[in-house]
């Protein structure tokens, strides 16, 4: 069982959490958008092994944050308390 | 070059005390340059070469591997094979993979213990069972053998699963494909590897690959822990860690690395002659050969490379377990591992052209790889041998996720896989 942070409640079991994605510039205006370049935003991400930045929720306060953790290894590098992680 | 496998040979070389059986491959030594190189030694790989090699009479063939052959997630399965999917593409898919598996031994002269007992998928609730109902109806309409069964088939057909009212999980009807079952992994990876090998293909362990060889925008080769290897075309077929080599190239892809684990209990006598996969529990189960039940259920919930599984997640697959065959209470756990597998947004694989030219995809297979080798081996040799999609790998391609085109297996059968 691993103990992740929330930056709001503290330290909680990582069952309460949720992995959002990776954090990504959404493109705008919208409707310039291409449909590749949309797809990028959505789906293509880069699934790095090793030290990884990640957007979590916090599912039972729905807090959102920006943690580090090693993919690898699991162990959580940083966290960052901040409701609009930017990418 | 070794000899064919027979009962005579089995006779004649047990009159020798079994010292004569030769080599099963060379252990061969990468050539400066071939006309394909196949990055990943498992299952889909291997199935590859073997494909080029049989059906494109293309033997310049390379499979490189960095560890040994079918150490990933080849050998880190639950061994089952099935075709019970949802879309037209995907049944499609699956089905010539388990058509391919039906004559896979004779094909090969490998046994790969090919053991059509037949799957069942659970069903709980009244929702389930409409979902069990509208899968059966989709398999039958694109031509796959489906039943739908009710509690009492279902009571029939497992005595030891959990028949009291006050279960949590009361299993209450479900899909049975008959021709689904288990086949041995290793198997299936060595049966490969021997049978591309005698067609002239070189299969090198210990080899991975470090980069790609690009001249003038295209690949011409990979780079690897020993050698340069040049070539006309690069297969890529290295699951998991798909994102990590296509990284190399430049060329991002829609997965996600998750762990899968799996369990084995101590062995015990035959008890449970079929596969079930609970709706319910999210668990499937059955027994392997040995003797040991052989069960697992959803990813970890959490992105990761560590091959080792979550501790809540193993928790909740054991619950599961326990909740549809009660008796299991008493089974010691024997083992317990992790593969790394790459799932796609819709749990659909990839496969065709990737945006680098030169490398050709087969991934994004997510937790069911295992059952698809023969029919990704098949696409994959197409589309190097040709350049061109197959028919039944074109609704694969990556452009998919720009064009919207996904097929949303997950959604669509509504089971783990």
């Amino acid at each position: 069982m691993q103990i992740f942070l929330c930056p709001f409640c503290g330290p909680r079991d990582e069952s309460e959490f949720h992995y959002v994605g990776e954090p990504k510039a959404r493109p705008e205006p919208a409707g310039s958008v291409s449909d590749a370049d949309w797809a990028n935003y959505l789906w293509f991400n880069a699934n790095p092994k090793g030290e990884a930045r990640e957007i979590w929720l916090h599912l039972t306060c729905m807090e959102t944050f920006a943690m580090t953790r090693d993919t690898a290894t699991n162990a959580i590098v940083a966290n960052e308390a901040s409701a609009r992680p930017q990418p | 070059m070794s000899g064919r496998y027979s009962a005579f040979a089995l006779v004649r070389q047990g009159f020798a005390g079994h010292k004569g059986w030769p080599q099963a491959w060379r252990k061969a030594k990468p050539k400066p340059a071939y006309d394909f190189v196949i990055v990943g030694g498992g299952g889909h790989g291997l199935a590859t070469a073997y494909y080029l090699a049989k059906a494109h009479k293309r033997t310049r063939v390379c499979v490189i591997e960095k560890g040994w052959l079918g150490g990933g997630n080849t050998g880190r399965n639950t061994t089952i094979v099935r075709s019970n999917y949802f879309y037209p593409e995907s049944v499609v898919l699956y089905d010539l993979a388990l058509r391919l598996y039906e004559g896979l031994s004779r094909e090969l002269n490998f046994n790969v213990m090919l053991s059509q007992r037949g799957i069942l998928n659970l069903a709980h609730t009244q929702a389930q069972l409409e979902m069990a109902a509208r899968l059966a109806n989709a398999m039958q309409l694109n031509g796959v053998d489906a039943e739908l069964w009710g509690p009492n088939e279902v009571r029939e057909r497992l005595p030891l699963m959990t028949r009291s009212l006050d279960s949590r999980y009361l299993p209450n009807g479900g899909v049975w494909q008959k021709r689904g079952g288990t086949a041995r992994h290793d198997a299936v990876a060595w049966g490969y590897a021997r049978a591309a090998d005698r067609l002239g293909v070189d299969v090198v362990e210990n080899c991975e690959a470090t980069g790609f060889i690009m001249q003038n925008g295209a690949c011409v080769g990979v780079e690897t822990t020993l050698d340069e290897i040049r070539s006309e075309a690069v297969g890529v077929a290295v699951a998991g860690h798909s994102s990590q080599l296509m990284a190399k190239a430049g060329v991002k892809l829609p997965i996600h690395s998750y762990t899968l684990q799996a369990m084995v209990s101590e062995p015990v006598k035959p008890c449970l002659d079929v596969v079930v996969l609970h709706l319910g529990t999210g668990v499937y189960a059955s027994q392997s050969d040995k003797g040991e039940i052989v069960f697992g259920g959803g990813l970890d919930r959490i992105p990761s490379y560590g091959q080792r599984g979550s501790p809540p997640m193993q928790e909740l697959v054991l619950a599961g377990l326990l909740e549809m065959f009660p008796p299991f209470g008493q089974l010691k756990m024997m083992r317990q591992w992790g593969g790394i597998v790459d799932v796609v947004p819709d749990s659909s694989p990839i496969i065709g052209p990737a945006p680098a030219k030169g490398i050709f995809l087969n991934c994004g297979w997510g937790t069911g790889g295992f059952k698809a080798i023969p029919a990704g081996g098949t696409l994959l040799a197409h589309l190097l041998a040709t350049g061109a999609h197959h028919e039944i790998s074109r609704p694969f391609d990556l452009s998919r996720f720009a064009s919207g085109r996904l097929i949303d297996e997950a959604a669509g059968s509504g089971i783990e896989h």
